[in-house]
């Protein structure tokens, strides 16, 4: 069974129609790209999916159990479900390590010793240990996002959602955002991916979904969508990247 | 570089199984159980007091029919209460007893909704009855002391005559305030070398008089410069003295605001303006004080109901404001039933100003979240 399935899922903001009847499913380990013009609902359904947003029609599943409707237990399912934010958003009164550690502390009743610990571990492995005892705002914005993913990955989430984490970033501090990821992946995390990187999107994901006036408008692996877009508004899209040397 | 085992990507398949085994349902049967409890408890607190309260009221003169309405809506609302809370008590059984998960989760969460609803009409029911309970101890002393109804309405009249001078002083001082504390936040915001003077004066300004107990400064100026003999300064009237006293420390707290607000103003802004040749001056007129005020009207509404609650410090000069004119018919009448006149009076004209200020930091915020 697919860890994620959304199934024909209506977003309405009063009469203004952001999702429509939009439906896909993720399975595990699987890396799914979401792509398409501003406006067409790629942040609107990754925050539909830890229910920051709610839905108005439509079912989100996870592992067949419905997330949406009434009497879910919304801190239980953030718990499971991980997300990094376009604007890192980092207490700013924290050290970075006390950032980490928040959530296991406060959420999971992890002891302090090990909940640093792990956190120290994670640290490492971005290259960030050395700045654990620092507040955000003395990090560049590329070390302010592999900390706010550090964050997400402290509460071992079964599904991580990243909303266009590096449309923030001047373009150098790309790289090492994007290395995380890779990595992720390669160990099998899986994740869900707004993006406008699509070179990144071409190498990492299993599934590109081509999102177009809140509905699927084309999906399939990266090299077909990249390669051979069968619409025409996924061309035209990918036309346009090309020509602002995007592609 | 071997990753330690707990950074591998925990085995999926278990956690699937672990997933669906967690998704139990919440039916919240010992909260709305507390609950219930709590609002049997209110019922009977809120109907005794009623009962005990009414019949009080009516040995002390006042009609059967006035004494017990007040007791049969407390005890109305408490039934109604009790009623929330057993209801929320029945669909959390319920939700226990449901075999679909889904409908029993959303039993849950509407037994669960009810059943704050229901606490907090409790806490609310319980606060008005322990209030009622202290208007009538020890012989209704404190309905007696505050609120003797006859003195309230004999002394209405005058009361509100007076109330008037504090209207004028407060609207008076108000537009003084903006106009003079405009000017102290453009001094003291002035730039280099050239505005050192003039920003030190603001600065010593507003040091002075924030530090200055408003009360004291009306006390020295409206009864010190009578005692000058300058020519116009000594002779006039003490409402005069007032709006001074109060402009002065008004002008200087309400500085500090639009001095806020200049400052809140990005400095993008600014060298778009100046980079467009505007003189300082003009950046300020045009640019940067429109932008500034527009942020700081909750914060200046603030001072204004502020302003307002002050005008009662000039009695201490004599005036006869709303609050002196009480005070003399309280002591004439040992009942200081007519300065409860006044407090509500002086509660009456500022509540909707607080209203108001909460909606324009409403809408602040609103625009702030939108992007804007």
């Amino acid at each position: 069974m697919a860890l994620l399935e959304i199934d024909s899922v209506t977003k309405r903001y009063g009469t203004l129609e952001v999702l429509s009847g939009l439906s896909l499913s993720v399975a595990e380990h699987e890396v799914t790209c979401l792509i398409g013009p501003s406006g067409c609902g790629k942040s609107t359904l990754l925050r539909c999916i830890n229910r920051l947003e709610e839905i108005s029609q439509g079912e989100i599943r996870i592992h067949g159990d419905r997330i949406t409707g009434p009497g879910v237990d919304l801190d239980q399912l953030r718990r499971h479900i991980g997300i990094v934010f376009q604007g890192y958003n980092l207490f700013p009164h924290m050290t970075v390590l006390e950032n980490t550690t928040l959530a296991p502390l406060t959420v999971l009743g992890m002891k302090r010793r090990e909940a640093q610990d792990k956190a120290m571990t994670f640290l490492e492995r971005i290259g960030l240990a050395h700045k654990a005892g620092d507040y955000p705002d003395r990090l560049s914005g590329g070390q302010q996002q592999r900390v706010a993913i550090v964050r997400a990955l402290m509460m071992d989430p079964m599904l991580l959602l990243l909303d266009e984490i590096t449309s923030a970033l001047d373009p150098e501090l790309v790289a090492e955002v994007l290395d995380i990821v890779r990595d992720l992946a390669a160990r099998g995390m899986t994740m869900m991916l707004a993006t406008h990187e699509m070179g990144f999107a071409r190498e990492v994901a299993d599934r590109v979904y081509f999102l177009q006036a809140g509905k699927v408008y084309e999906q399939g692996p990266p090299a077909e969508i990249f390669g051979n877009p069968k619409g025409e508004r996924t061309q035209a899209f990918l036309r346009s990247l090309k020509k602002a040397g995007r592609l | 570089m071997a990753a330690p085992d707990h950074l591998a990507v925990s085995d999926e398949t278990g956690r699937a199984a672990a997933w669906r085994a967690r998704a139990v349902t919440r039916t919240h049967l010992s909260r709305t159980a507390l609950t219930l409890a709590l609002a049997v408890l209110t019922f009977v607190a809120v109907a005794v007091s009623a009962q005990h309260i009414g019949s009080f009221a009516v040995s002390q003169g006042i009609t059967s029919v006035a004494a017990a309405v007040p007791g049969a809506v407390a005890a109305l609302a408490a039934a109604v209460v009790l009623a929330m809370a057993a209801r929320a008590f029945l669909k959390s059984l319920a939700s226990a007893r449901c075999t679909d998960v889904y409908a029993a989760r959303a039993l849950g969460a509407d037994a669960s909704m009810a059943a704050w609803q229901a606490l907090s009409w409790c806490g609310a029911l319980l606060i008005v009855t322990a209030g009622a309970w202290f208007m009538v101890v020890n012989d209704a002393a404190v309905s007696r002391t505050f609120f003797d109804l006859t003195l309230i309405r004999d002394s209405a009249g005058k009361v509100l005559w007076a109330f008037g001078t504090n209207i004028v002083i407060f609207a008076v001082s108000a537009v003084l305030i903006l106009v003079w504390s405009l000017v102290v936040a453009v001094a003291r915001t002035l730039p280099g070398e050239a505005g050192r003077p003039l920003r030190f004066l603001a600065v010593a300004y507003g040091d002075l008089f924030r530090g200055l107990p408003a009360i004291i400064t009306i006390y020295l100026i409206g009864f010190g410069l009578p005692l000058t003999n300058l020519p116009v300064l000594s002779h006039l009237s003490s409402t005069a003295y007032a709006i001074i006293a109060l402009t002065l420390t008004y002008g200087a707290y309400t500085s500090e605001v639009y001095r806020a607000g200049i400052e809140g103003v990005h400095h993008s802004q600014v060298a778009a303006a100046r980079s467009l040749g505007l003189s300082h001056f003009r950046t300020m007129r045009y640019v940067v004080v429109p932008l500034a005020v527009r942020g700081i009207i909750p914060p200046l509404m603030n001072n204004c109901i502020s302003l307002q609650k002050d005008t009662a410090l000039v009695a201490i000069i004599g005036t006869i404001d709303a609050f002196n004119q009480s005070k003399i018919i309280a002591a004439n009448n040992f009942n200081l039933s007519a300065v409860t006149t006044v407090a509500i009076l002086f509660i009456v004209v500022t509540i909707p100003q607080a209203r108001f200020v909460d909606r324009l930091i409403e809408r602040d915020r609103r625009r702030i979240r939108a992007g804007g």
